[in-house]
């Protein structure tokens, strides 16, 4: 890798001051960036590690009923703190790439990189969720703006991460053999208003609601109430794992998985 | 009752607790006080003339010691072709020049364009960025069938076309090959791809030489699974240098598969280097150079046909195979589809008339080599995988159908060149029927449906052809190499002993079979013997390790050096007691004179070999030391036969390996629990291949699967717990030994049996459209097939 300043501020507010600085990068867990400064794909002036800062890490049932998670909070943490408020959203915690990656990542690591075939977009899109950062608040379906794009600003810093707690809820990860990424991810919450379905690993925009299940889903959450829907290939990822139309297969087929697991 | 010690007992590998514990002492431990570091700047696209190098604002950075470039090694040999194929016209295959670096063109991507030795690798890094290439792009050849067209763009200019060699084996009569499928009643024809794959070793590869001004002499240390051909292939060929002025160690190997036999570029650049800047220079290579550098495996298309008399006997086999060769012959490219391949398609069977041609082709990709099985896998893949697709069209049981077809009796001369000493095809498939439980699959199957499930069950037999290789035999063939190998036994004056071997262990156990054997053969505790290996400057010579080689060349020089050792101790033993010693028996430890109570221990008589105070000296020389070369009168044949169960997801296409069961006829055994372990590994591999790995480079010649994001390798969840049994046992009748290799079994005999389950569970479920489908098997692949 080239050569970096690197800062550990202790404080969000520290943070977002050295984020002002010129070619300054924000350090989650480092599962995505570390790899990528030892290829010497990105040169950083400054690093600025988040993981030293208190106040964004850890997992607590809020007064709302909102599950909130700060923004520094490990895969780890959350497949064991979440498990008794929101267990779903914990067994997708549990299932992220393997221990060391679990140990180290972290979610607002994982939902400012947005990769299109990681988990957790899918569960904060299909949760609603709200996306707390240093300076505002941003809904889930305000957030995902394309794949590794969303609607934070440079130096913008995720703090915390707000779930509403549904019915039921599962996710399917279908993996890539290679990469165990979600070669087609969905993930299906339950809440009283109405049913959310979102898919991650298929599409070249990223995350996406797949609305005419949500709508089937809402009138009859069982697994036969998506048969008759069809998913266009249009859009989707064609790449050595598999064609678009297979994807497209795939997210039905998790789809009505994670209906049947949920129920 | 199991031994537990010596020939047959299933001892823990010593050499593990090393390993282990962190203790083993690899070439990237390996530091050299006031070394440089080397990187290499590589090629990023596939095909390109070089216009210009411009390496004056990198040479002028921060800590460089030295740029080097092509120019530098004009004077220099390239690496060279272990093995010259004779193509079906009687001439030489096409042979291109391959450098230590890259002149006037780059080939694939990852060939290596210039090289900057620094203080710190991070230095050499940095200063390769700022080296201006002025690269002129040319068209890739990447396909195969394309790169053979008329017009196709030449990877090589010098050359005619990129066609390596056309070569045939068998029957060379087409007409007689026709006429024996034109009277046949029935012809099954199958294309199939078998895929390139990356060995992928744990350890990349390394390399540190140094060079001494004093003494001139040359130290190498690199991953190599076999030091002395590095050593005679760099010296001879490459660089010009006398062999004794070169030392070349190999210290703990972090798997081979392969891909650490042949010479490479890399390890020759630091050897002229560390005398070129005077100074000791180290490669380390990252897991992304290893994808576009080592040598990588198999990748061949073929279309087999088999022809079968009305009563369902073979009586044709017909094969026609592209094998890509990459841009640059690779140490033994030459031979994996030719005679480590085109000789394996007799398989186990009767098959009067065989033919084999293969074309070897030259493309825009890194060279292919010798891998895990190395063109036997894939022999044994197209033949299996054809008589299954017969067994289904014809609607008869495929264990049936090869049980016919057996070869039963022995030696067994095939239409391709070999001669099978010995074997039991039969008894071993019987072994296989009960290792596998066959009868009890309908029921599994059965258990399978009511979850929604397709099972399918996969059989196949393999034969590999090991113990490389009778040197006469190979030398005709075009090998430019000896096959034999050699230990020496140095007996120490206590009586313990150190055997130093040809043969290079990076996971095989050789530290602790060996020792197994002459420990037997003496009648002394296996920890009172070592094993030494890996260094030119240690032991007399070696051909390495590959082939499934070692205990059936190098363990048959042991022991003929043993049995040297065990005649002069007899001699010492006879002298001390006074009889003769045609009368010496040696039991136990102990030498005894027939008949008599007399006796000395083995300890003794080594003390007295060395400290020869009372001693035959008229007779026999003090000491205690034999070396032996020993020279394979035939390759050996380890044959088997491979059970498969899958379970198919209908929804997904995903393949799930349930059950796996093999039955291996490997001769005698020496030590079953590391012969269990190797045949594990080689199935793990061989469902890697079957299920998840592929080499796959795009229409431009780029690697599209550079990393472990995109190139799936098998993890423990991947594979099932392993039926082995390898009771089933034909001694080699050639070797002291009666052994015959069994490191790439699993490897060789897994792929096509994971595949015949697959397109099992699929008929089972209706699909009986699907007659093939190319590894890997992949959830997208099965569920594209299933769509029809």
């Amino acid at each position: 890798m080239y050569n970096f300043e690197f800062v550990k501020p202790a404080t969000i507010a520290d943070a977002a001051k050295a984020l002002g600085t010129e070619e300054a990068q924000a350090l989650g867990g480092g599962q995505t960036l570390i790899p990528a400064l030892k290829q010497r794909l990105n040169a950083p002036a400054t690093l600025v590690s988040l993981s030293g800062i208190g106040e964004m890490k850890g997992v607590c049932r809020a007064d709302d009923g909102t599950l909130a998670i700060g923004g520094a909070t490990t895969h780890v943490t959350v497949a064991s703190e979440a498990a008794a408020h929101y267990p779903a959203l914990a067994a997708l915690a549990s299932h992220i790439g393997d221990p060391a990656v679990r140990n180290r990542g972290t979610i607002g690591g994982s939902l400012a990189n947005n990769d299109p075939a990681a988990c957790y977009p899918a569960a904060v899109l299909g949760s609603g969720a709200t996306v707390k950062t240093n300076t505002r608040d941003i809904a889930a379906d305000d957030y995902f703006q394309g794949m590794f794009t969303t609607a934070l600003h440079d130096g913008e810093i995720i703090t915390e991460v707000r779930f509403p707690v549904p019915q039921k809820a599962n996710y399917q990860k279908f993996v890539q053999p290679a990469s165990r990424f979600a070669l087609t991810g969905v993930y299906v919450a339950k809440f009283a208003d109405g049913v959310r379905v979102a898919v991650t690993g298929a599409s070249e925009n990223g995350v996406f609601r797949w609305t005419e299940a949500e709508a089937a889903l809402s009138a009859d959450f069982s697994p036969a109430a998506v048969e008759g829907l069809t998913v266009s290939a249009d859009g989707l990822i064609r790449d050595i794992h598999g064609t678009p139309e297979y994807r497209a297969h795939l997210v039905k087929v998790l789809t009505k998985r994670a209906v049947a697991a949920a129920a | 009752m199991p031994k537990d010690t010596g020939i047959g007992a299933a001892k823990k590998r010593r050499e593990d607790v090393r390993f282990l514990t962190g203790a083993g002492n690899y070439t990237d431990d390996i530091n050299v006080r006031g070394q440089a570091y080397v990187h290499f700047l590589r090629s990023d696209v596939a095909h390109a003339k070089i216009n210009g190098i411009d390496t004056s604002a990198a040479a002028a950075m921060p800590g460089v010691v030295r740029i080097f470039t092509g120019a530098d090694f004009t004077g220099v040999g390239g690496l060279p072709c272990g093995w010259q194929v004779t193509d079906r016209h009687g001439v030489p295959m096409q042979e291109p020049p391959h450098p230590i670096l890259a002149q006037g063109k780059v080939r694939h991507v990852g060939d290596p364009i210039a090289a900057v030795v620094a203080d710190t690798y991070e230095q050499a890094r940095d200063a390769a960025e700022a080296i201006v290439l002025d690269l002129e792009e040319l068209p890739a050849v990447v396909n195969m069938g394309a790169a053979l067209k008329d017009g196709a763009t030449k990877v090589h200019d010098d050359l005619t076309s990129n066609l390596c060699y056309d070569w045939v084996l068998g029957q060379t009569d087409d007409a007689a090959v026709q006429a024996a499928f034109d009277a046949a009643a029935h012809v099954t024809t199958l294309e199939l791809t078998n895929q390139r794959l990356v060995a992928n070793p744990m350890e990349p590869r390394v390399a540190v030489a140094e060079y001494s001004r004093g003494t001139e002499d040359y130290t190498l240390y690199t991953t190599s699974q076999n030091p002395h051909v590095i050593r005679l292939l760099m010296c001879a060929f490459v660089l010009g240098l006398p062999e004794h002025k070169v030392r070349v160690v190999a210290p703990d190997v972090g798997g081979g598969f392969g891909t650490k036999i042949f010479h490479y570029a890399e390890e020759a650049f630091v050897t002229f280097a560390a005398k070129a800047c005077n100074r000791p220079v180290k490669w380390t290579a990252s897991r992304s150079e290893a994808f576009m550098s080592d040598a990588q495996g198999r990748d061949h298309v073929t279309k087999i046909e088999l022809a079968l008399d009305a009563d369902n006997n073979f009586v044709a086999l017909r094969t026609n195979t592209m094998a890509n060769m990459g841009a640059y012959l690779s140490t033994f490219s030459s031979s994996v589809p030719t005679w480590l391949h085109g000789t394996l398609m007799a398989g186990n069977y009767r098959t009067p008339v065989i033919q084999v041609n293969v074309k070897a082709v030259f493309t825009n990709t890194v060279p292919v080599d010798a891998y895990r099985g190395a063109g036997r896998p894939e022999a044994t893949y197209q033949l299996e995988r054809v008589i299954d697709k017969a067994a289904r069209e014809l609607g008869v049981d495929p264990i049936k159908l090869r049980r016919q077809n057996f070869i039963t009796e022995f030696p067994y001369d095939t239409p391709v060149a070999l001669t099978y000493d010995t074997g039991d095809y039969n008894g071993t498939m019987d072994k296989l029927e009960v290792a596998a439980d066959i009868v009890g699959f309908a029921a599994r199957r059965a258990e399978s449906e009511k979850r929604g499930k397709l099972r399918g069950l996969g059989v196949n037999c393999y034969i590999e052809a090991c113990g490389i290789a009778p040197s006469n035999i190979v030398g005709m063939l075009g090998a430019r190499a000896g096959l034999y190998d050699a230990a020496t036994v140095r007996v120490n004056a206590t009586g313990s002993i150190s055997v130093m071997v040809g043969a290079h262990s990076h996971g095989q156990g050789h530290e602790t079979a060996f020792p197994q054997v002459v420990a037997e053969m003496i009648g002394i505790d296996e920890s009172m013997v070592e094993i030494v290996h890996g260094d030119t400057s240690k032991i007399p010579f070696g051909m390495g390790t590959y082939g499934s080689r070692s205990l059936a060349v190098c363990g048959s020089a042991m022991v003929r050096a043993t049995e040297k050792i065990i005649n002069k101790a007899k001699k010492i033993a006879a002298h001390l007691m006074e009889a003769s010693d045609t009368d010496i028996e040696l039991k136990d430890g102990r030498f005894t004179v027939a008949g008599t109570d007399k006796s000395v221990a083995w300890g003794d008589v080594t003390l007295t070999a060395y400290v020869p105070h009372n001693f035959p000296l008229t007779e026999i020389e003090p000491g205690l030391e034999e070396t032996a070369f020993y020279d394979p009168a035939n390759f050996t044949y380890p044959a088997g036969a491979y059970a498969c169960e899958v379970e198919v997801d209908p929804e997904t296409g995903k393949v799930t390996v349930e059950r796996f069961a093999a039955a291996d006829d490997f001769g005698n055994i020496i030590n079953p629990m590391i012969v269990d372990g190797q045949v594990h590994g080689g199935i793990g591999q061989g469902i890697g291949q079957a299920l998840l790995e592929s080499c796959v480079y795009d229409e431009n010649g780029q690697l599209l699967t550079g990393s472990y994001m995109d190139y799936a390798m098998p993890r423990a969840d991947d594979v099932p717990f392993y039926a082995v049994d390898h009771s089933s046992q034909t001694p080699c009748t050639h070797n002291p030994l009666g052994v015959k290799g069994c490191g790439e079994a699993g490897a060789i005999g897994s792929p096509p049996a994971v595949v015949n389950a697959v397109i099992d569970a699929l008929h089972s479920g209706g699909m009986t459209h699907v007659a093939h489908i190319d590894m890997p098997v992949s959830p997208s692949r099965v569920w594209s097939a299933m769509q029809g």
